[in-house]
């Protein structure tokens, strides 16, 4: 279905391993997606699943065990030294944490000309116009340019951490929980925010979040992850109304609703226990443990991303059946 | 439900003094809480919530000077005309408190079976197997797995949602009169946030105590509060039960708030609803409606007065903006709220 | 609700306000810098304040003190031999008939010149050994690391002997390299320190992504952040590299005469304290004052720069 639109990232079986001193943390375990050029993948799942450092590693920040990361058809890894500074210009990342994410000893002019400054794109003068464009493209004004980050509210701070990524003009950005630490009525700003800019730009999304309710409204398609695979692919939609996965619907049912009568009418799937350590993987699918449906087969083989429908991935045995 | 106060919050006002000026963080606060209910305090962040409730519980001591005005009457008692040492008798015992973060109120180099036996012992005369018989007890009712193992471990060998639950433990091995809990569910995962929601609604039933929740969320309030206080730039906003609030709200900001939840059983908007800008400074608090920068309604007048509090027919159901006045629904006529719904 | 109703209101009280017209993103607070904030605190330190007072007026007299009179420290007057404090000569004179009021200020200029310079050198090449060591980390680290270790093990009298024997002693800047060479060390295993902590904060991680150069990293973003903290190292170690100036000549190890520094005229005076005693315990104060001035800015330098005490 996606046939007409050219990528822009392909993961093909990405793993990302740590050493750890009780073993090897599988925090990706072999993950295969495709973002298309102006679109948002949403990357859902909960901590520890592997969903931030899939997103450092299409950065570069951490380099992949096995499998490759493709960015316009070429291996980031196989990259000159040129072609590296050229691939931070092209992908850029927005963090979680408001406030650790600004060098608290800059002002806000210095933390967004930072980057057009490393890559040498303006004169000064023209840098100084550069910088205040774009904090005009965030909604904050000149008189914000000469302040310190801890002048600012959380969603004041993510804007100009938005304003510095996109200062490179970048094709790509790796949103990395970008909400997560906000109020949610300044959730909606940050999000229509960045909708908006796509729609300008042309950018592409990668959004990390743990927050299913949120990333409906910015993404295309949705990836459901669960301790470092991916269990569930489909059209933005699609993850809300014809889900297959256990666990998406367990995460869907979670979600609290903002109304108290149809709070009572709920029925909710509690998922019982915790995830489980990435360390000492179960051998079979890893939801197996707290999957209401697990059968045999489940604990026994692993089950691969198997298309449901056009487009549509489930990694379930019983995807259908349940 | 008996409905009977057992806390009442009267004008509290809390201001910390900085080298700025005074941050006026509670501008006169009046709220109460009745047996056996939970009551939710909304609003964003620097809105004085959490000011509020520590006032209450006693970790912002009158001493330091910041509380301005107000009391806080608990069993009849003004709890902020209590010596430290008296406080101490109360904090802990029958006010105890549940924090956002687990991970930094837990001390790293004591087990956890210590840290949740620590508060009985103190506040009990006991022995120490009973404060651990008491320590399962809760535990189990809590309904953590293997509760006797668990107790053995430090706060890094468990996950975050295990955290929260030993940090519930702790508030609830002395059966306290009130439970206040500090956006409890912020840092958890969906799935565990369910988890303690749900726990906390039972534990309402299973042991008598009444909980004042704090926080932005209000799916998390539609889930757990009987009455609901909207909090924003230290006032009062909006007070009424849970489902005159959800479904006939009066004032802008609990529109915005409402609003900008995004809504699994709805359709995807094209954009989303938000408030726009930042809550003010509390340094200098706006002359009229402290929303009335953010407010797609605002008035002249909103700019240059104070809106007066207006009660509606529900019971308790009040609101401070003046789109409510007589006047000016006599000239405007009633100003509706966009993209509401109105419940069922 | 009664004196609602009595209340009037203008004609345009309820007319909606036109879009944009208040501020949403408004910032009521002045603008402060950090240095503002870190004076202010430091304000409140009052030995510290007037610590920083002493060593203005210190400063004052070794630069001016020297032109005040028309004595100069070398020339001898046998007419005029330890004499005490008068009007002519106010600190009175040494056993060769120096004026000591300049020869202490000027030990003064010698002395505090060392301890500046054989502080802010070490230090700064301290930050960037460190800076390195610790961003790079993995084999760099463990070298840079471990050498550090081998070379602090040995005793830094040796070194400094050696080098005095090597570059000839007396000399102002064999001193500085001399004290240097050691105090690089204890620098750059802090900033080292400092700089782990810092490295995986996100907006070090940001200027990564941003595609900085791990020089620019280490230049812009870590040695900036690790500098409060330092600031406090090199405010106190300054006292010690004074003492430790007066102690290498003492031993006869540092400047030569007639040049003075005030740890030469204290090992002068030292010979004929019983008879003189004002020899002695004029230069003696002078460092001592210096010392605990330096000790009590860098005591308050630390309060008003704990992240702890501000905000």
């Amino acid at each position: 279905m996606e046939n007409n639109r050219t990528p822009i990232l392909e993961l093909k079986d990405v793993k990302t391993y740590f050493r750890v001193p009780r073993g090897v943390l599988k925090a990706v375990n072999g993950v295969s997606l495709t973002i298309y050029k102006g679109e948002t993948v949403g990357l859902v799942g909960e901590s520890g699943c592997g969903k931030s450092t899939l997103g450092k590693t299409i950065m570069r920040l951490y380099r992949p065990d096995e499998g490759q990361v493709l960015f316009e058809g070429k291996d980031i890894w196989s990259y000159r030294k040129k072609e590296k500074k050229e691939y931070t210009k092209n992908v850029q990342m927005i963090f979680q944490d408001p406030y650790a994410c600004l060098d608290p000893l800059s002002v806000v002019s210095d933390i967004v000309a930072e980057g057009m400054k490393i890559h040498k794109m303006y004169s000064k003068a023209e840098l100084e116009n550069r910088v205040l464009e774009l904090l005009g493209m965030v909604g904050l004004n000149r008189d914000h340019a000469s302040r310190f980050p801890h002048e600012f509210s959380g969603g004041q701070r993510q804007r100009i951490g938005i304003a510095r990524a996109l200062s490179l003009e970048p094709k790509l950005i790796v949103c990395d929980e970008p909400i997560s630490a906000l109020d949610v009525s300044i959730q909606a700003q940050v999000v229509n925010l960045l909708k908006r800019l796509q729609k300008e730009m042309g950018l592409s999304y990668l959004f990390v979040t743990h927050d299913l309710s949120m990333v409906r409204q910015i993404s295309n398609r949705i990836a459901v992850m669960y301790l470092g695979s991916l269990v569930e692919i489909a059209d933005s939609e699609d993850i809300y109304s014809k889900n297959y996965h256990p666990y998406t619907r367990a995460l869907l049912s979670a979600i609290p609703i903002a109304d108290p009568a149809v709070e009572r009418e709920r029925k909710r799937i509690l998922l019982q226990g915790d995830v489980p350590s990435p360390v000492n993987l179960p051998e079979g699918c890893n939801f197996c443990n707290r999957c209401p449906y697990a059968g045999e087969e489940c604990r026994k083989k692993k089950p691969e991303l198997r298309q449901m429908e056009p487009g549509h991935l489930v990694a379930c045995h019983r995807a259908g059946k349940i | 439900m008996e409905n009977k106060k057992i806390l009442e919050v009267r004008d509290l006002v809390v201001s910390f003094d900085t080298f700025q000026g005074s941050v006026q963080a509670v501008r006169g606060v009046s709220w109460y809480l009745n047996r056996k209910e939970t009551i939710a305090i909304v609003g964003e962040s620097g809105c004085g919530k959490t000011v509020t409730i520590q006032t209450v519980v006693g970790l912002n001591p009158k001493k330091n000077g910041s509380v301005k005005g107000g009391e806080v009457l608990f069993e009849g008692k003004n709890l902020l005309d209590l010596t430290p040492k008296q406080m101490r008798k109360v904090q802990g015992n029958q006010l105890s408190i549940i924090f956002q973060d687990p991970f930094t109120y837990l001390n790293p180099t004591m087990t956890v079976g210590e840290q949740i036996m620590e508060p009985y012992l103190q506040h009990h005369a006991v022995s120490r197997e009973e404060a651990r018989q008491k320590a399962i007890e809760i535990l189990k009712l809590i309904s953590l797995p293997s509760p006797e193992e668990n107790m053995k471990r430090y706060p890094h060998q468990l996950s975050g949602g295990m955290r929260q639950r030993i940090m519930i433990a702790m508030a609830l091995i002395c059966s306290p009169r009130i439970v206040f809990a500090d956006e409890p569910t912020t840092a958890l995962d969906v799935t565990i946030q369910a988890q303690i929601i749900e726990l906390m609604n039972s534990l309402k039933e299973k042991i008598d105590t009444s909980i004042v929740l704090i926080t932005h969320d209000m799916g998390v309030v539609a889930n757990m509060a009987d009455r609901i206080y909207v909090m924003y730039a230290g006032q009062i906003v909006e007070h009424g039960d849970s489902d005159t609030v959800f479904h006939r709200p009066k004032h802008p900001y609990t529109w915005g708030l409402l609003n900008s939840v995004p809504r699994l059983d709805k359709k995807v908007a094209d954009d989303l609803y938000s408030i726009p800008g930042t809550p003010p400074d509390l340094i200098e608090p706006p002359k009229g409606c402290a929303f009335a920068a953010r407010c797609p309604y605002a008035m002249n007048i909103c700019r240059t007065s104070q809106p007066p509090r207006i009660e509606f027919e529900e019971k308790e159901h009040y609101a401070s903006c003046w789109l409510n006045h007589p006047e000016c629904i006599r000239r405007r006529g009633p100003v509706r709220r966009e993209g509401a719904s109105d419940g069922k | 609700m009664e004196e609602m109703k009595t209340m009037t209101f203008d004609e345009c009280a309820f007319d909606p306000l036109p879009e944009g017209s208040l501020d949403q993103d408004q910032i009521a607070r002045k603008k402060t810098t950090y240095l503002k904030d870190v004076w202010r605190n430091f304000k409140k330190n009052k030995p510290a304040v007037i610590s920083l007072a002493v060593m203005a007026v210190v400063l004052f007299f070794v630069l001016f003190g020297p032109m005040m009179n028309r004595f100069d420290y070398a020339s001898n007057d046998y007419n005029s031999v330890n004499l005490p404090p008068n009007a002519v000569h106010w600190f009175g004179t040494d056993n060769l008939g120096r004026d000591l009021w300049t020869r202490v200020w000027e030990g003064g200029r010698v002395s505090l010149l060392i301890a500046v310079l054989a502080t802010l050198i070490p230090e700064a090449i301290g930050m960037a050994v460190g800076g390195i060591s610790g961003y790079i980390g993995g084999k760099v680290d463990l070298v840079i690391m471990r050498t550090i270790d081998v070379l602090m093990g040995i005793p830094s009298l040796i070194y400094m002997i050696l080098l005095m024997v090597v570059l000839g002693s007396g000399n102002i800047m064999t001193l500085v390299i001399a004290i240097s060479i050691t105090g690089w060390m204890g620098s750059a295993r802090s900033t080292r320190g400092l700089v782990l902590q810092l490295k995986t904060r996100e907006f070090v991680v940001a200027s990564e992504t941003l595609g900085a150069s791990s020089a620019w990293i280490i230049a812009k973003r870590l040695i900036p952040n690790t500098m409060g903290i330092r600031v406090v190292g090199i405010t106190m170690s300054i006292p010690s590299v004074i003492f430790y100036e007066a102690f290498l000549s003492y031993i006869g190890l540092g400047v030569t005469p007639p040049a003075p520094s005030w740890g030469q005229l204290i090992k002068a005076a030292g010979e004929v304290f019983r008879y003189y005693p004002y020899q002695f315990i004029i230069p003696c104060l002078c460092v001592s004052v210096t010392m605990l001035c330096f000790n009590l800015i860098g005591d308050g330098l630390r309060d008003a720069l704990d992240p702890k005490l501000r905000s």
